[in-house]
C-alpha cells in the first residue's frame, strides 16, 4: 500500500507525475525537472518532504541516549533551536542512516530521518532507547515543505505574524524556531535543506500543509519535484542515503568523516569499527567526477582508475553546469586517468573536490 | 540503469491526466506514423526513406532529455534492435529501429538540442532516416490507432 503525503492532491492538481518513493506516492516533476531545478538555484522552489520521519525523543537521560546513538557529537548544540547533521551507525560501523537532529530542550530533541529507512530506524531508536528510559515518539501529524533558493527566505517571510519575522529573519544557518504562519498557522521553521541553496524546511501540522502551500505559491515559490532535489543535492556534494551509503559503507569511505565526532570518552555505537579503520587506513574512498564530453554519468556505471575498479554512486546530469557529474567510490591511492565504462565505452572523466555547485554558482574548478 | 522508453513507462505511475502550465499538452498522433511498441515512431517519406522518431508519450514520460547518442551515417541498422540511444535526466533508453537498412542522415539539431525531442517529437525531435531494406517490416508496426490504444492501456 502506497502512502500519501496530505499535498497528495494538490500535486495531481498541479499535473505532477506522479512516482514510487520509499513506499510514498511522490511528485517527481510538475512538467520540466530541469526549470524546477533552475527556480531553486536562482529564485524559490518548493518540496513536498513530508515523507520524512519526524521522531520526537523526550526524557531526562535524552542527551545520554544520543551521546550513545549518533556518531557525531549532540554536544555540539549548546543553544535551543540548533540542529545537527549525524550518521547512526551499527555496531560494525554501517550507516543506518544519516538524519538531523534538533536541540529543542534540556529533555527534549526531535530527529528527521529518511522516508525508506523508516521501519529499520524506528526499530533500531526504540531499541538502543530502552536502557535509557526515553521516549521515542513518531510525528506523523506533521507535514514538511521546504522552501529554497536565494529568494526562499524572503517569500517565507512574509507570510509570517508580523512579530515573529524579525526573529525569524535572523534565525542562523542550521537553527529552527517556532512561528506563526498564514492564520495563525503554528510553524517549525528549521535554516536547513538539501539544495546547497539558502531557504526554510517548514514543519506544519497536516491540515495545515495545503493552505501554506498555496500561499507559499500565492508568494512566488515554484513547486519543485523529487527529481529537481536529486540534482540539487547531487551538485551541492550532499550524500543521498541508500546510495551513497548504507550499512555495508563505513562513513569514512562515504566522505562523512567531517560528521563522526571522536571526542574523549563518549561510547558511541560503531565507534570501536572506526577508530579501528581510521588506524588502518581505508580501502576505498569517494570522489566527485565530471565529464566533459556529452553523456550522462550514472548510478552503477564501472569506474577504471589505475588502482582497479570503483563505481559511480550517484550520478546525474547537472543543470547549474550543462554536464554530467557524480560521486564515486574508487579504490585508495592515486587514481591516474579515471575512465568509466558507459555502455561499453570507456570514457575519460575528470576527479575534482565537490561541492560542484553552492550559492547558485559552479565552484571553481568544476 | 539501461532501460527503453517502455521500461519508463513502466516503473513511472500514473499519467498526469490534467494539462497545466509547466506541461506541454500531449500532442494528436499523426495518422501517418506507425510504431513499435517500445514508443519509437516510423514516418515513410515520398522518397521512399524512412524517418525515426520517438513518441510523444515516450519523450513525456523520460522526461527532460539531456543527450542524444545518434547513429553514423552509413552504418546498417535492424528492425527491432538498438540504434541510438536517448538520456533523460532520468534515465538512457535505447532506441529500436523499427525497420532495416542503412542510416542516410541523422538529426544533427539533436547534439545541441536534445529538448527538441521533448518540444516536438512527432515533427523536428526526428533521430535519424533510414533507406529501407525490406519495406514490408512497415506493415509488422502498429498503426496510429492501435498505438494510441496501447498508450491508454499503459496508463490505467
Amino acid at each position: 500500500m502506497t502512502e500519501k503525503t496530505v499535498l497528495n492532491a494538490t500535486h495531481r492538481a498541479l499535473g505532477a507525475r506522479m512516482v514510487d518513493f520509499g513506499g510514498w506516492d511522490m511528485p517527481i516533476n510538475y512538467g520540466s525537472q530541469i526549470e524546477e531545478h533552475h527556480a531553486v538555484r536562482r529564485d524559490a522552489g518548493m518540496f513536498d518532504v513530508s515523507h520524512m520521519t519526524v521522531v520526537d525523543l523526550h526524557g531526562a537521560r535524552t542527551k545520554d541516549f544520543l551521546r550513545h546513538l549518533l556518531a557525531n557529537s549532540i554536544d555540539k548544540l549548546k543553544v535551543q533551536g540548533k540542529a545537527l547533521y549525524s550518521c547512526m551507525l551499527d555496531e560494525h560501523g554501517g550507516v543506518i542512516d544519516d538524519l538531523i537532529v534538533y536541540f529543542l530542550g534540556d529533555e527534549f530533541y526531535r530527529l528527521v530521518v529518511n522516508a525508506a529507512t523508516r521501519a529499520k530506524d524506528l526499530a533500531w531508536i526504540e531499541r538502543q532507547a530502552k536502557a535509557f528510559g526515553v521516549e521515542v515518539k513518531e510525528r506523523p501529524e506533521f507535514a514538511m515543505i521546504a522552501v529554497q533558493g536565494p529568494h526562499a527566505r524572503a517569500k517565507v517571510l512574509g507570510l509570517l505574524h508580523e512579530v515573529d519575522r524579525p526573529r525569524i529573519e535572523k534565525l542562523g544557518k542550521f537553527a529552527a524556531a517556532a512561528a506563526q504562519g498564514p492564520h495563525g498557522m503554528p510553524l517549525f521553521v528549521a535554516r536547513t535543506g538539501y539544495t546547497g541553496e539558502d531557504g526554510f524546511e517548514i514543519m506544519v501540522p497536516a491540515e495545515h500543509a495545503v493552505a501554506l502551500w498555496e500561499a507559499l505559491a500565492a508568494a512566488g515559490v515554484k513547486p519543485a519535484g523529487l527529481g529537481a532535489r536529486d540534482t540539487l543535492r547531487l551538485e551541492a556534494g550532499m550524500n543521498l542515503y541508500g546510495q551513497d551509503m548504507d550499512e555495508s559503507v563505513s562513513p569514512w569511505e562515504a566522505n562523512l568523516g567531517w560528521t563522526i565526532a571522536l571526542d574523549e570518552g563518549r561510547d558511541f555505537i560503531g565507534r570501536k569499527v572506526l577508530e579501528a579503520q581510521k588506524a588502518a587506513g581505508v580501502k576505498r574512498v569517494m570522489v566527485g567526477l565530471v565529464l566533459d564530453e556529452k553523456g550522462v554519468l550514472r548510478h552503477g556505471q564501472k569506474v577504471l582508475t589505475a588502482n582497479g575498479e570503483g563505481e559511480i554512486l550517484s550520478g546525474s546530469f547537472a543543470p547549474t553546469l550543462d554536464k554530467a557529474v557524480a560521486f564515486a567510490r574508487i579504490p585508495a591511492g592515486e587514481p591516474g586517468a579515471i575512465r568509466v565504462d558507459i555502455r561499453g565505452r570507456e570514457v575519460p572523466v575528470r576527479l575534482v573536490k565537490y561541492p560542484f555547485v553552492r550559492d547558485g554558482k559552479p565552484c571553481e574548478g568544476i | 540503469m539501461h532501460s527503453s522508453p517502455a521500461d519508463i513507462a513502466r516503473i513511472t505511475a500514473d499519467n498526469p491526466t490534467q494539462p497545466n502550465d509547466w506541461t506541454p499538452i500531449m500532442s494528436e498522433i499523426p495518422g501517418d506514423l506507425k510504431f513499435l511498441k517500445s514508443h519509437e515512431w516510423a514516418r515513410a517519406e515520398d522518397d521512399g526513406l524512412v524517418r525515426v522518431g520517438i513518441s510523444d508519450h515516450a519523450q513525456d514520460q523520460l522526461g527532460d532529455l539531456v543527450y542524444v547518442e545518434l547513429p553514423e551515417v552509413g552504418s546498417a541498422v535492424k528492425a527491432g534492435s538498438g540504434a541510438a540511444v536517448v538520456e533523460s535526466v532520468k534515465a538512457a533508453s535505447d532506441i529500436y529501429s523499427p525497420v532495416s537498412g542503412e542510416v542516410v542522415a541523422v538529426n544533427e539539431l539533436l547534439n545541441d538540442k536534445p529538448e527538441t525531442i521533448n518540444e516536438d517529437a512527432f515533427g523536428e525531435g526526428w533521430i535519424f532516416l533510414v533507406r529501407p531494406s525490406d519495406r514490408a517490416e512497415l506493415d509488422e508496426l502498429l498503426d496510429a490507432n492501435d498505438y494510441e490504444e496501447l498508450v491508454e492501456n499503459e496508463d490505467h
